[in-house]
């Protein structure tokens, strides 16, 4: 009995570290260079507010065309039916809009909390969305930091809704349906290096018009969609308060204990058990 | 295994009465023992049968058709109570076990069948709420069969953890379910593996307790920040072991009316002993939690969130809920007062109730314009989960010697 409880232990030990060391973060980050993450630029300052975005998205996705226009005081928001919505806020710098959608993360916390890899970080930089592994459990709307997935919870087959990036168009040489169709050049789609580059270039050269500072640049770990401004955007209905860290990387102190944990607890309850053992005989038969 | 019980004089059935075949045998099993028109029986049966319409509705309309869950919140009352609270009051089979199996404290082995059984239990039926909550069930099976092994996420973790204890709980069970079906040979298999199923058991049970919290690590601004912190994890598990005991505590001074005729005597005196014990681990751990949560607190700066709404109402789970029944424990253990420890027993379940619930749905959104209330429906399903749980509980406690001793013939072979 004793080696099967051996052999046993050295199994279970097997499967909890193939369980949980894996290749866990190394398929969060983008490590090959050979294709760089892709992004969109979204300048506030161009936006003119007439959700040519929103209707191309509704039909490139085929969801509902857009409910109600922007206007300051009212709060639009993303639904199952809606990727993507433009707002408008008053700020110190008159009105401004401001579009919302995935950020389509660098490191996404939905993708860290997938447990059937459903949500997808895809090398060219779009978070994606497949149905076939996903099983409606939700998490990745527990755990996205800018509560972007939503759910279908008026369906018997529900899907998670979120923006894609158009990632099938990408795929075939296209680019984002917002970005294709935005008649005053606000969206501008790229790689996230180039993006970075002239959003930039836009704020040194127009240093008046723009406030200094890139969302998405840093926040979350860095995002792929990156908003430039000129009004702060805490004005803008925007969480500035969310950390620069990854989201994934809150639970990766815990993920990585885990392999230690289902070494060390067997073999100290072992040791415990077999030192422990002789009471057996002392007191009770009674033991199973 | 099963031609051996046909005519084995040693079925230990409560009635003793010989069954003449298998079929008869399992048929006559499932007939109800007892009187059917009790009040549990009456206040539950229609519970359960409301509960499984809504089941039904549930799948053919959709999840929102009888829940109140939004895009902001999406886990309500059946993750945030049925699962996380559920499994923390399962989690005295693991402290149990552990005492008896692996300190062998001797003691506390009258009680470890029952037990492991209701933790098996809440495991088999907290698993399935988990079920009624997935949008796409069918794909549950996803994790296990690799489309895709998603190693990065804490669900992942937990969802195989809970698969792997629930075996291994079964195992620590069986010997139980072979002396049930006088299958002699099975039996001494079975409980051959007994250890290994325990040890492997408290790992899982610790890496479990502790990924539930976890879970919420990633849902850092969206939690009250008196709940939030990083050692979520080590609350969770530390707080696992004294609602675990609490719930046996609970559990057996019901079972010790309810069952009253299947406990032997030297048992039921023997109970007294137990539940003091186990109020003096409960005092321990709780004062180990919360000396945590001080930590956590002054470690978070938290002073100026205590002068809020939120922060009154941490106060009292942490003083009406920690250390109100904490000092019970031990006054109650000093002065050797059984309905003191009962009392401080059911004051501390709540106090888990309250904690899981504050973290998963009342601190979860504190601040959202609107608040997920869960509907009745919800509330149904939830009850509908654990009287159900109760059901088989009460039938599998009639039928297999979990209360009452094994059959003779146990022994016997020694
Ligand atoms: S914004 Fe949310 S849904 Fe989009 S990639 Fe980031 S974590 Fe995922
Ligand atoms: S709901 Fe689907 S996509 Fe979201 S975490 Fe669960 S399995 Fe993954």
């Amino acid at each position: 009995m004793s080696i099967n409880r051996r052999d046993f232990l050295k199994t279970a030990g097997v499967i909890g570290v193939s369980l949980t060391v894996g290749d866990s973060f190394a398929a969060v980050k983008n490590k090959g260079a050979e294709v760089e993450f892709h992004g969109i630029l979204y300048d506030s300052t161009r936006c003119v507010g007439c959700l040519t975005c929103e209707t191309v998205c509704a039909e490139a996705n085929k969801l509902s065309a857009p409910i109600g226009e922007p206007k300051p005081g009212v709060l639009r928001k993303t639904d199952e039916k809606h990727n993507t919505i433009v707002n408008c806020y008053k700020t110190s710098k008159g009105e401004v809009f401001i579009k919302t959608q995935c950020m389509h993360c660098n490191e996404p916390a939905c993708v860290a909390a997938c447990l059937t890899k459903a949500m997808y970080k895809t090398k060219e930089g779009p978070v994606i969305w497949r149905g076939n592994k996903c099983m409606g459990c939700r998490y990745c709307m527990v755990s996205c930091p800018f509560d972007v997935p939503k759910f279908e919870y008026h369906s018997s087959n529900p899907k998670i809704q979120k923006c894609t990036m158009c990632f099938e168009k990408i795929q075939k040489g296209g680019i984002p349906a917002c970005a294709e169709n935005c008649p005053a050049e606000a969206i501008k789609f790229g790689t996230r290096r180039e993006l970075l580059k002239e959003a930039r270039k836009r704020i040194v050269e127009n240093p008046t018009t723009y406030i200094d500072e890139i969302y998405g640049d840093h926040t979350a770990g860095g995002t792929g969609f990156l908003y430039i401004s000129s009004a702060p955007f805490n004005e803008l209905g925007i969480n500035t308060k969310l950390q620069n860290k990854s989201y994934p990387e809150l639970s990766k102190g815990f993920l990585f204990s885990v392999p230690t944990v289902f070494v060390v607890l067997p073999t100290i309850l072992l040791g415990i058990y077999e030192a422990t053992k002789k009471n057996q005989f002392n007191e009770s038969n009674e033991i199973e | 295994m099963k031609a051996m019980k046909l005519n084995n004089p040693s079925i230990p059935l409560s009635k003793g009465d010989e069954k003449k075949s298998t079929f008869k045998f399992i048929i006559s099993e499932f007939k109800p023992k007892g009187k059917l028109l009790t009040p549990f029986n009456i206040i539950s049966i229609p519970i359960i049968i409301t509960g499984v319409i809504l089941i039904v509705i549930r799948f053919i309309n959709g999840i929102g058709s009888v829940t109140n869950l939004t895009q902001e919140v999406p886990w309500g009352l059946w993750i945030g109570f049925d699962v996380v609270t559920g499994v923390a009051f399962a989690g005295g089979a693991y402290v149990l076990t552990f005492m008896v199996y692996i300190l062998n404290l001797h003691k506390y082995h009258s009680i470890v069948r029952v037990t492991v059984l209701n933790g098996f239990l809440a495991y088999v039926f907290y698993a399935g709420a988990l079920l009624l909550d997935l949008g796409r069930p069918w794909n549950v099976i996803n994790p296990i069969i690799g489309n895709d092994f998603g190693t990065s996420s804490v669900l992942f973790l937990v969802a195989w953890h809970f698969l792997l204890y629930m075996i291994a709980e079964l195992i620590e069970f069986s010997p139980a379910v072979a002396e049930w079906l006088g299958a002699k040979r099975a039996r001494k298999f079975l409980s051959g593996m007994t250890i290994a199923a325990v040890i492997f058991g408290i790992t899982l049970s610790t890496l479990h307790q502790s990924g539930l919290g976890a879970l919420y690590l990633m849902a850092k601004d969206k939690i009250h920040p008196l709940w939030y912190s990083e050692f979520i994890p080590v609350l969770f598990l530390i707080s696992s072991v004294f609602a675990g005991l609490s719930m046996v505590i609970f559990e057996g001074s019901i079972s010790h009316k309810v069952f009253f005729n299947q406990i032997s005597k030297k048992n039921h005196d023997a109970q007294n002993g137990i539940v003091l014990g186990l109020a003096k681990i409960c005092a321990a751990a709780m004062f180990a939690y919360l000396f945590m949560q001080l930590l956590v607190f002054i470690h978070g700066k938290r002073w100026d969130l205590l002068n809020t709404t939120m922060g009154y109402w941490y106060l009292i789970e942490m003083i009406g809920f920690v250390i109100l029944p904490m000092m019970l424990y031990v006054y109650s253990y000093k002065k050797k007062n059984i309905t003191l420890v009962k009392v401080a027993a059911i004051i501390t379940m709540l106090g888990i109730i309250l904690n899981r619930l504050n973290v998963t749905v009342i601190g979860f959104r504190w601040d959202a314009a609107i608040r997920y209330i869960p509907t009745w429906m919800e509330l149904v399903v939830t009850l509908t989960v654990i009287f159900t749980e109760i059901w088989i509980f009460r039938w599998v406690i009639n039928r297999m010697p979990v209360l009452s001793e094994s059959p003779a013939w146990v022994n016997e072979k020694k």
